[in-house]
């Protein structure tokens, strides 16, 4: 199937000197919820403007559902929609006014049925009559998502649609993005909470100073690097690990009162079981038992900082 | 309501100061009364000042609150932005100007011999003038710099172009400098299409404001392409 969104050899320099991209390659799939994970300044918003057409690329390529973002951009910029990360609206304007005008703006006829559809939605129907800046923070990133989806975008961009909202409201805009993405629209949004692209995303794409370190399924992705760690509390202090366990990567922890194992979790051959009935033979008695597996936050620090260390 | 109220007091408060107060000892220019002469040129006055004012503000604020954004990225060429802004800067600015104009007749006895041309003098520096305050709108970078240059350029040289005056009253020498100054050609040209008096020729007045427009075209073109100020 061709991809919706085509992303190849794309590269920003800033004229500052600052490369904020480096050679990026990215294809996105019709109808999937795509995350782009990466800290600060990594080159997510540059990413996306460049999409978007509000910032120029130094060099490649982008085509969104097969036209070219620069040469072909009236075709390309009418399947997408964005909602930028700063809560930029006009003030003076009504709700209704300003989802409308942005419709018209896309070349779009006007479609009140359309836009009351929009608006109750995202619970802003009530509100349709009242000034933008009279409503809170919240309620503007409604009307941002709201005028995004004005023309009916196939493409969705939301540039840290979660900063600094509300846990409600967070809850609302998964709800959200997962019924436009059941509607066809395909999403990519780009966050700094893990969580969040840990409860929503298909795919995930880890970007860091300006390049693509990883694309991966979710699924693929927490398999693949996920890490297990079984932690063994004994009832006798051990003042070193013995020999006989020395098959597996053990640490002892200061008091001598619990043992951390670490190991892969799709890997077979650790030999748990094994490593139990090591223990029994020596006559270590253990109290508990815990396992825990590692987050997409724990391999995402894990990514940044490994890469962030060969950088230097 | 406020856009069209303000025009229309100061405007009456320039006829009493300088139509009755003042106009009453001078003698007519031209064969014009002067309270009838000043009309013409507080128009342009007004229309210079708001073409600017209302250009630069409707592309400054966007950037400014970050609006911009949504221009940017719609399925638009520039060359249609461009239109909305200066479009919408300049309609508003014109029907101001008949505004004052209106509100002058009121006043004095004005009187016009060439309408087209006086609609077509009031369209050019309108749009030419909208444009140029979109130009400024996209280079400033703060509220100091969007009002620095209609304040420390644009109205001292539409004062000094004639507004209130014929330039041949001026002795030769600051006539002749008079002349470098682009605003006597637009107001020279406007009064020309109500009187038949005018300081230059209209032809050189028409020559002059068109340059200036094409000249400000050439600026925004320019602009759009290197997506100066606009996008990095």
């Amino acid at each position: 199937m061709r991809p919706i969104l085509s992303i190849s050899g794309l590269s920003k320099t800033y004229a500052s000197g600052l490369e904020a991209l480096k050679r990026v390659d990215l294809e996105i799939t019709k109808g999937e919820i795509f995350a782009l994970l990466g800290p600060n300044g990594a080159g997510k918003t540059t990413l996306i403007s460049i999409v978007c057409g509000i910032v120029t690329p130094t060099s490649g390529t982008v085509l969104a559902d097969g036209h070219d973002v620069v040469r072909d951009y009236r075709a390309a910029r009418a399947t997408i929609g964005l909602v930028p990360q700063e809560l930029s609206t006009d003030m003076f304007e009504t709700v209704w006014a300003t989802v409308s005008f942005s419709r018209g703006l896309f070349g779009r006829e006007p479609d009140p049925a359309y836009v009351e559809k929009v608006l109750r939605e995202l619970s802003l129907y009530d509100k349709r009559d009242d000034r933008i800046r009279t409503l809170s923070g919240g309620m503007k990133r409604r009307v941002l998502i709201a005028k995004a989806l004005a023309h009916e975008p196939t493409i969705l961009f939301l540039d840290e649609p979660t900063a600094g909202v509300d846990v409600e409201l967070r809850r609302d805009m998964w709800e959200l993005v997962r019924r436009l993405r059941d509607d066809g629209v395909t999403i990519i949004l780009t966050t700094h909470y893990i969580d969040e692209a840990e409860e929503m995303a298909d795919r995930i794409g880890v970007i860091n100073h300006g390049s693509l370190i990883l694309v991966e399924e979710k699924q693929k992705l927490m398999k693949k690097l996920g890490k297990k760690q079984l932690t063994v509390h004994l009832v006798e202090p051990l003042a070193a690990i013995p020999a006989e366990l020395a098959d597996w990567p053990l640490t002892l922890a200061p008091d001598g009162l619990a043992l951390d194992f670490t190991f892969d979790a799709d890997d077979e051959r650790v030999g748990v079981p094994l490593l139990m009935r090591r223990l029994s033979d020596l006559g270590l008695g253990f109290k508990d038992l815990n396992t825990r597996q590692s987050s997409l936050e724990d391999i995402f620090v894990s990514l940044v900082s490994q890469r962030g260390a060969e950088a230097r | 309501m406020q856009s069209l109220v303000t025009p229309v007091i100061t405007t009456a408060l320039y006829f009493v100061v300088f139509g009755s107060a003042i106009g009453s000892r001078m003698s007519e220019v031209d064969g014009v009364a002067y309270g009838a002469f000043i009309v013409p040129g507080l128009i342009m006055l007004s229309i210079l000042s708001q073409s600017i004012s209302n250009g630069s503000f409707g592309i400054y604020m966007p950037r400014f609150t970050g609006t911009i954004y949504e221009l940017l990225s719609a399925p638009i060429a520039p060359i249609e932005a461009v239109l909305a802004y200066v479009g919408a800067a300049a309609t508003k600015s014109v029907v101001l100007g008949l505004v004052i104009l209106a509100t002058s007749a009121l006043f004095v006895p004005v009187h016009v011999a060439h309408p087209l041309w006086m609609i077509a003098f009031l369209l050019l520096t309108a749009t030419t003038f909208s444009l140029f305050g979109f130009i400024i709108g996209l280079w400033a970078e703060s509220f100091e710099q969007l009002q620095i240059i209609p304040m420390l350029v644009i109205t001292p040289l539409t004062f000094l172009g004639g507004a209130f005056y014929s330039i041949d009253m001026l002795p030769p020498v600051w006539r002749t400098i008079s002349l470098a100054n682009p605003v006597v050609y637009l107001i020279s040209g406007f009064r020309w299409s109500f009187y038949e008096s005018s300081d230059v020729g209209v032809g050189v007045s028409l020559a002059m404001t068109l340059a200036f427009f094409f000249v400000c075209l050439g600026v925004v073109r320019w602009m759009f392409a290197t997506g100066y100020r606009l996008k990095s």
